[in-house]
């Protein structure tokens, strides 16, 4: 089935390309808004934002492939970041990498996102992310959480239906 | 004992302040840029005609206002190396990447006041003739970018924003853009390259200077967060006033973020150079937990060179009558402020300090910092791209009871070999620093680390005893 993006994301892509005078400007955030909404970046997305950007799809994967935040593969439903860097390691980060790991039945040495069997949740080790004052830090989904504990983490993802 | 001293996060954390333009207005908002617009041409004695944009640009200049992001460059200076006579438009560029370890204020100033970093960058536009300007934030900032969108409408619709701003023929316009989790982004041409939909990848200097080969190579003007918010404080009480806050050729504010081994990690801002490192730590943070000593503090952010609990400077000081002495001082007592850190042979950077107590593993700590660096590498350069990954991967040897004794000298050897001119970008300095200065001044601790490995290697035991 061809790739194609609902109306309103067409309309979201539109008036991003409206804020650069050069279009290219707009691919980051074009691969934001459809990450956002097909929860991943396939093949057919690359080409889709390289022809709407008149750019050759190396010229959208080549972001895909350097920038961090964007998946070339499904994630879960739930994405937990948990901060890798000294701050938080200082407070306990590794522990609480660990046990959400454990909880989710993850490998807590694998590298990169990783995903449980049920599709559920995502985890990935992520470097600092500017709140080292409340180490440890995570961020499930969109919202941020500090002074993570093991049992702050359970509630966390309990509430994660 | 040393206060803090509230300019930029003045109402930030009052109970009942809240982001939107409505409360902002009622705490004296946008009252700055009222000013910067109504500024009239003035007529020199010579006949020449100064423009309301050239006063503000001279009145940063006499603030002596430094970039906060983490160079300390003169700001006043770094606009007037903007190319004007190009005819190419000019372009302002928020740094709100805030991704060196360590750092957490301008999360505080994006969330909790957001439209005070829209006005102080609206009034640095005003003055640099800039028409289109854009704010960088960081990917992981989902939060920070809604709440900026938000406050550019709210600005739009009191016409702030958008064209002919409250009357005065100016005509401006600020997006957001955000990145998507590459710490190089926050290096500015890297940040340029990233805006412009590309791998940020920095460009090299000669001849990419962003003020006059920057976005679109058109001169461009790349400020943090925290030096825009000064801005309108500079306009607000006149450049001469703000330079009396701080310390001569260190003025101002400063929100330096305190984390790790400390009772009350946080952020603090201070009178640049009006609390020393000492004081940060134990009137500020609270101290250390109970029954802990201190082993040492990171004084600038990850990048910054380490200092040694009980290492001491020696310091030029002008004495009473003018001429230099100098004074040994310990690092406690080292000012917090721009020059007395790079005097002290490290740096003051984004404003972020990382405590360590006696409990901390030091090897391990630097390999947690070595592994970021490894992965943050944009790998254009050979010896950066490699040389983090060398660095790194000796390193997670020794933390985890594979060491030997002489890694602490091929650490040394790599990280002497990335700096000094052979990377296109600052990141070379920032990757070797942390390994030059922990190993350099904990070196017997890596090389027992690595003999104590060797050892029980040699007797036959596979177990580490510290992994
Ligand atoms: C590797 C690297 C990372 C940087 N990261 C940031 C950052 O996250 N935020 C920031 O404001 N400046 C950062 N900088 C500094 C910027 O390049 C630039 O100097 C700064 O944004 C200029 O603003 P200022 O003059 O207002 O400080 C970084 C520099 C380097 C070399
Ligand atoms: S020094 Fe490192 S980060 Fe900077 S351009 Fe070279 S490889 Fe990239
Ligand atoms: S080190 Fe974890 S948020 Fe900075």
């Amino acid at each position: 089935m061809a790739f194609s993006v609902p109306a309103n994301l067409e309309a979201e892509i539109t008036e991003l390309i409206s804020h650069y005078p050069q279009k290219r400007s707009a691919s980051l955030m074009i691969l934001h808004a459809v990450q956002e909404h097909f929860g991943w970046i396939s093949q057919e997305a690359v080409e889709w934002i390289a022809a709407r950007l008149e750019l050759q799809p190396i010229n959208v994967y080549e972001l895909v492939t350097f920038y961090p935040m964007f998946r070339r593969e499904p994630a879960g439903k739930h994405v937990v970041k948990v901060c890798r860097t000294l701050s938080c390691a200082l407070g306990g980060s590794h522990e609480l990498h660990g046990h959400v790991c454990q909880k989710l039945g993850l490998d807590a040495h694998a590298h990169g996102l990783q995903t449980t069997a049920d599709g559920k949740f995502s985890v990935e080790f992520v470097e600092c992310l500017a709140s080292c004052g409340t180490a440890p830090v995570m961020m499930c989904n969109e919202d941020f959480h500090q002074a993570v504990t093991a049992a702050k983490a359970d509630e966390i993802l309990g509430k994660c239906a | 004992m040393p206060q803090e001293f509230r300019l930029i996060l003045k109402y930030a954390d009052e109970p009942g302040y809240t982001p939107d333009i409505e409360c902002y207005l009622r705490h004296g908002g946008y009252e700055s840029l009222r000013k910067a617009l109504a500024i009239a041409p003035k007529t020199l004695p010579d006949g020449k005609v100064v423009g309301a944009p050239e006063q503000i640009r001279d009145d940063v200049k006499l603030s002596g206002l430094r970039g906060r992001g983490g160079a300390g460059f003169s700001c006043g200076l770094k606009w007037s190396f903007v190319d004007r006579r190009s005819g190419k438009p000019i372009y302002l560029i928020c740094n709100a990447d805030e991704s060196e370890p360590g750092t957490f204020k301008d999360r505080q100033i994006l969330h909790k006041d957001p439209h005070q970093m829209i006005e102080g960058m609206i009034i640095s536009c005003f003055a640099n003739d800039v028409k289109l300007a854009y704010i960088y934030i960081r990917g992981e900032f989902p939060e920070g970018a809604r709440i900026l969108n938000r406050a550019l409408n709210e600005a739009r619709a009191k016409n702030f924003l958008g064209k002919n701003i409250l009357g005065s023929g100016y005509d401006l316009e600020i997006h957001v853009h955000r990145g998507a989790g590459a710490y190089i982004c926050g290096e500015e041409t890297g940040l340029i390259e990233s805006l412009e939909g590309k791998r940020a990848y920095p460009r090299i200097k000669p001849p990419y200077f962003p003020a006059i080969l920057g976005l679109y190579q058109c001169p461009t003007i790349v400020n943090n967060v925290e030096t825009l918010c000064a801005v309108k404080h500079i306009v607000g009480m006149g450049g001469a006033e703000f330079a009396k806050l701080g310390t001569p050729n260190n003025t101002g504010t400063r929100i330096v973020s305190v984390s790790g081994h400390v009772r009350k990690p946080g952020y603090y801002e201070i009178e640049v150079g009006k609390a020393t490192i000492g004081q940060l730590i134990n009137d500020f943070a609270g101290g250390l937990r109970e029954g802990r000593k201190l082993k040492a503090v990171i004084p600038g952010g990850s990048s910054a060179k380490v200092f040694k609990a009980g290492e001491k400077f020696k310091l030029k000081k002008k004495g009473p009558d003018g001429k230099d002495i100098e004074q040994e001082v310990d690092m406690l007592d080292l000012p917090y402020d721009f020059d007395s850190l790079m005097a002290a042979g490290s740096m003051s950077g984004s404003g972020a300090l990382i405590i360590m107590d006696d409990s901390t593993d030091i090897v391990a700590a630097l390999a947690n910092l070595s592994e970021f660096y490894a992965h943050e590498s944009c790998g254009q350069c050979t010896p950066c791209r490699e040389g983090s990954l060398w660095m790194s991967k000796a390193l997670h040897r020794m933390a985890h009871g594979e060491g030997r004794k002489q890694d602490a000298d091929y650490l040394l050897k790599i990280a002497d070999n990335i700096p000094g001119g052979r990377t296109i970008c600052a990141f070379g300095e920032a990757c070797s620093w942390p390994v030059q200065s922990f190993v350099g001044k904990f070196k017997d601790e890596f090389v027992a680390r690595g003999e104590a490995d060797e050892a029980r290697r040699a007797a036959g035991a596979t177990r580490p005893s510290h992994s």
